[in-house]
C-alpha cells in the first residue's frame, strides 16, 4: 500500500495532461478559491439578498452583494400619487418599521407645507409613543432572527410573543398590524381607542421581565459570545465613511442619533440615553440594540404620562380632513372634505429633506414639490440600503459562518433596500 | 416648476438665521470657492449650494476636512430629472451632515442631458458608491471614475432608466 499517494493532482503519464498538471501546481492558494452564491432564497439573508461569495476553504476572500430582487419602483409610483396616498407606499418599504416610515414621510410634507409647528401636542406624543413601540417591535424581530441564525431557536418564539402584543396594540389603534398607515399629513386621522392607555401600560409593565428573559438566554451565553465577539469589526471612522447610521454606527463608538442631533416631535424634552459600545463587533451591535429597547421603553412610559386629551389634527382645514360629525353639520367642512377627497391639497413649490431615527438608522425623505397635488420627486434614504454597503468590508477574512452573524447584526430589510 | 396661485399655506420666509450653523459654513465656502459656487438658496430652513460640476469633488473634500465644518457624513445622494423641457435637465443632489457640529447642507450639481456625467465622490465619501450606482441605474447619469458603475436595482435586461420623466409608469 506504500505506493498510495495522497494528492489532489492525479499523476498522469502523457504529455497534454502534463501541461494541465503544471498549471494546477502554479495556482496559488487563492486559486483554490471557489465562488458560491448565497441567496436570494437563503433563510439567513433576511429576504431576497444574494451574496456572491469568493471562498478560500471556509474563509471569505471577497463578497459582492446583489440586490434589486424586490425593486418595485416605489419612488416612481410616488410621483403619480397624491401626497396623502403615498403614506400607504411608505408602509411597504421597511415593513418592520411602518410607523417610522409614515412619520418620516408626513413630517417632510409638513415641512414643505410650513405646518410643522402646528401639529398639536397630543398628536406629537402619540407619534413618539407609537414609533418607539415600533422600534421595540423591529428590534424584537431582529433579535429573534439573529439568534435563530446563530442556532438559538427558542429565543425567536419569545421575541415574537412580545412583538405580537405590539401588533395587537396597532390593530386596536388603526386596524392594521404591519401596514398601519396611521399618521397623516397634519396629525392623525382619528384618535386612539379609549382603552389604549390601559393596553399600552399593560404591555410596558410586562416588557422588562421579557427583556430580562432575552438577556438570560443570550447575553452571557458562551456559544453566542464565541459566535459574535470579535466578529465583523467596523471602526468608527470606516462606519462614518461608509455612511452607516443607527445602532450599527453606535456599536462602533460613535454617539450619533438623529433624535439627539436634530430633535423632532419634541424628543428634546424626553429623558433617554444614547447607548454606545466601543468594540464595533457583532456583539457590540447586539448590546446597543438590547439597550435601545430599554431606552425606548423609557420614552414610551414618559409619553404615556404626558398624554393628555386634546386635538389630534392641525388646524388647517385646507390640508386636514374634517371630522365626520363636523362634516355633516357645517357647509364649509363639507366643501373642504369634498375638495380634499377629490383633488387633494397642493404643496407650495420647493424641496425639503427630513430625517428621523428609524429603527435601523437615519431614515430620510427628500421631496421636491412643483406646486401640484403630487410630489415631483420623492427620494428615500433608507438606512438598510446604506448599511448593507458595509458587508464587503465586514466579511473580508471572516469565516463563512460569520457572514450569517454579520448580516444579522446589520438588521437589514430588503423591502427598503430595493424599494 | 410651475407656480401654485392658490397653495393653501404660504412658504415660510427665507431667513439665513433659521439654518443652524449654515450661515457660517456658507460664508467660508463662498470665500474659498468663488468661481465654483453658482448659487446659494436658503428655504424652509435648509441651505442649498449649487456647485459647478467640475469642482464638486474639491468642494466636498473641503467641506469634509475643514475643522470648522467637518461634514463627515454623506447622508444621501440622489438624482433628479427636472423634466424634458428643463435645461439643464438633470441635477445630482448631495445631502451632507456634520456629526461633530450638527450642521446639514445640501449640494447640487446641474447636469445637462448632452453631457450626462458627474465626477464621482467615492474618493471622498466611500458611501457614494451605491448611491451613485442607483442614480446611474434609475436616471442614467454617469459618474466619471466610479470604481464599479453597474446597474444595482433594475434587472440587467431592462432598457432605459425608470425615474426619467419620459419613462412610462406601465406598459414599457
Amino acid at each position: 500500500m506504500s505506493s498510495l499517494r495522497y494528492s489532489n493532482v492525479i499523476e498522469l503519464d502523457y504529455a497534454p495532461q502534463q501541461k494541465i498538471r503544471e498549471m494546477l501546481r502554479e495556482q496559488s492558494a487563492l486559486d483554490n478559491a471557489i465562488t458560491i452564491s448565497m441567496g436570494p432564497q437563503h433563510p439567513s439573508t433576511h429576504g431576497v439578498l444574494r451574496l456572491e461569495l469568493v471562498l478560500d476553504g471556509e474563509t471569505v476572500v471577497s463578497v459582492k452583494p446583489d440586490i434589486g430582487y424586490l425593486h418595485t419602483g416605489m419612488e416612481k409610483q410616488m410621483e403619480t400619487k397624491k401626497y396623502q396616498q403615498n403614506i400607504v407606499i411608505t408602509d411597504r418599504m421597511d415593513y418592520l418599521n411602518p410607523m417610522g416610515n409614515n412619520l418620516g414621510y408626513v413630517m417632510t410634507v409638513e415641512k414643505l407645507l410650513g405646518i410643522a409647528n402646528d401639529i398639536p401636542p397630543r398628536a406629537q406624543t402619540l407619534r413618539v409613543l407609537l414609533t418607539e413601540l415600533q422600534r421595540i417591535a423591529s428590534h424584537l424581530v431582529w433579535l429573534g432572527t439573529h439568534a435563530l441564525d446563530l442556532g438559538a431557536m427558542s429565543l425567536f418564539f419569545y421575541c415574537f410573543r412580545e412583538r405580537e402584543k405590539i401588533l395587537n396594540l396597532y390593530e386596536a389603534v388603526c386596524g392594521g398590524r404591519m401596514t398601519v398607515s396611521y399618521f397623516r399629513v397634519g396629525g392623525l386621522p382619528y384618535d386612539v381607542p379609549p382603552n389604549f392607555t390601559r393596553l399600552v401600560r399593560e404591555f410596558l409593565d410586562e416588557f422588562p421581565a421579557a427583556l430580562k428573559e432575552y438577556h438570560a438566554l443570550l447575553t452571557n451565553n458562551p456559544i453566542f459570545q464565541k459566535r459574535t465577539r470579535g466578529v465583523g469589526i467596523l471602526s468608527g471612522e470606516d462606519a462614518i465613511a461608509l455612511g452607516v447610521t443607527g445602532p450599527t454606527l453606535r456599536g462602533s463608538g460613535v454617539a450619533h442619533d438623529t433624535r439627539r442631533a436634530e430633535p423632532y416631535c419634541g424628543y428634546e424634552t424626553y429623558d433617554f440615553e444614547i447607548p454606545v459600545e466601543r468594540d464595533g463587533d457583532v456583539y457590540a451591535r447586539y448590546l446597543v440594540r438590547m439597550r435601545e429597547m430599554e431606552e425606548s421603553w423609557k420614552i414610551c412610559r414618559q409619553a404615556l404620562d404626558r398624554l393628555k386629551p386634546g386635538p389630534i389634527k392641525a388646524d388647517s382645514p385646507k390640508i386636514v380632513l374634517p371630522d365626520r360629525e363636523e362634516m355633516k353639520q357645517q357647509m364649509d367642512a363639507l366643501i373642504h372634505h369634498f375638495l380634499l377627497a377629490a383633488y387633494g391639497f397642493r404643496v407650495p413649490p420647493g424641496e425639503a429633506y427630513h430625517a428621523i431615527e428609524g429603527s435601523k438608522g437615519e431614515l430620510g425623505f427628500y421631496i421636491i414639490s412643483d406646486g401640484t397635488e403630487r410630489p415631483f420627486r420623492c427620494h428615500v434614504r433608507g438606512p438598510s440600503f446604506v448599511n448593507l454597503q458595509a458587508i464587503p468590508k465586514l466579511c473580508q477574512g471572516a469565516l463563512l459562518a460569520d457572514v450569517v452573524a454579520i448580516i444579522g447584526s446589520l438588521d437589514i430589510v430588503l423591502g427598503e433596500i430595493d424599494r | 416648476m410651475s407656480d401654485a396661485p392658490d397653495s393653501p399655506v404660504a412658504a415660510p420666509a427665507d431667513d439665513l438665521a433659521l439654518v443652524k450653523g449654515a450661515a457660517d459654513a456658507l460664508t467660508q465656502l463662498r470665500r474659498r470657492f468663488q468661481d465654483a459656487i453658482e448659487e446659494v438658496v436658503v428655504r424652509n430652513g435648509e441651505a442649498t449650494v449649487y456647485v459647478a460640476r467640475a469642482a464638486i469633488v474639491d468642494v466636498a473634500r473641503y467641506l469634509r476636512d475643514e475643522p470648522k465644518l467637518l461634514f463627515n457624513l454623506l447622508s444621501d445622494l440622489c438624482g433628479v430629472d427636472r423634466g424634458l423641457e428643463a435645461d439643464p435637465r438633470f441635477e445630482v443632489v448631495y445631502h451632507l451632515f456634520s456629526i461633530p457640529h450638527g450642521y446639514r447642507l445640501r449640494l447640487k450639481t446641474r447636469v445637462p442631458e448632452s453631457a450626462c456625467e458627474v465626477p464621482t465622490l467615492v474618493g471622498v465619501y466611500p458611501t457614494a458608491e451605491w448611491h451613485e450606482r442607483e442614480t446611474f441605474d434609475l436616471l442614467g447619469i454617469r459618474f466619471a471614475n466610479h470604481p464599479d458603475l453597474r446597474k444595482i436595482l433594475t434587472p440587467d435586461d431592462l432598457e432605459g432608466h425608470p425615474l426619467r420623466k419620459d419613462f412610462p409608469l406601465q406598459g414599457y
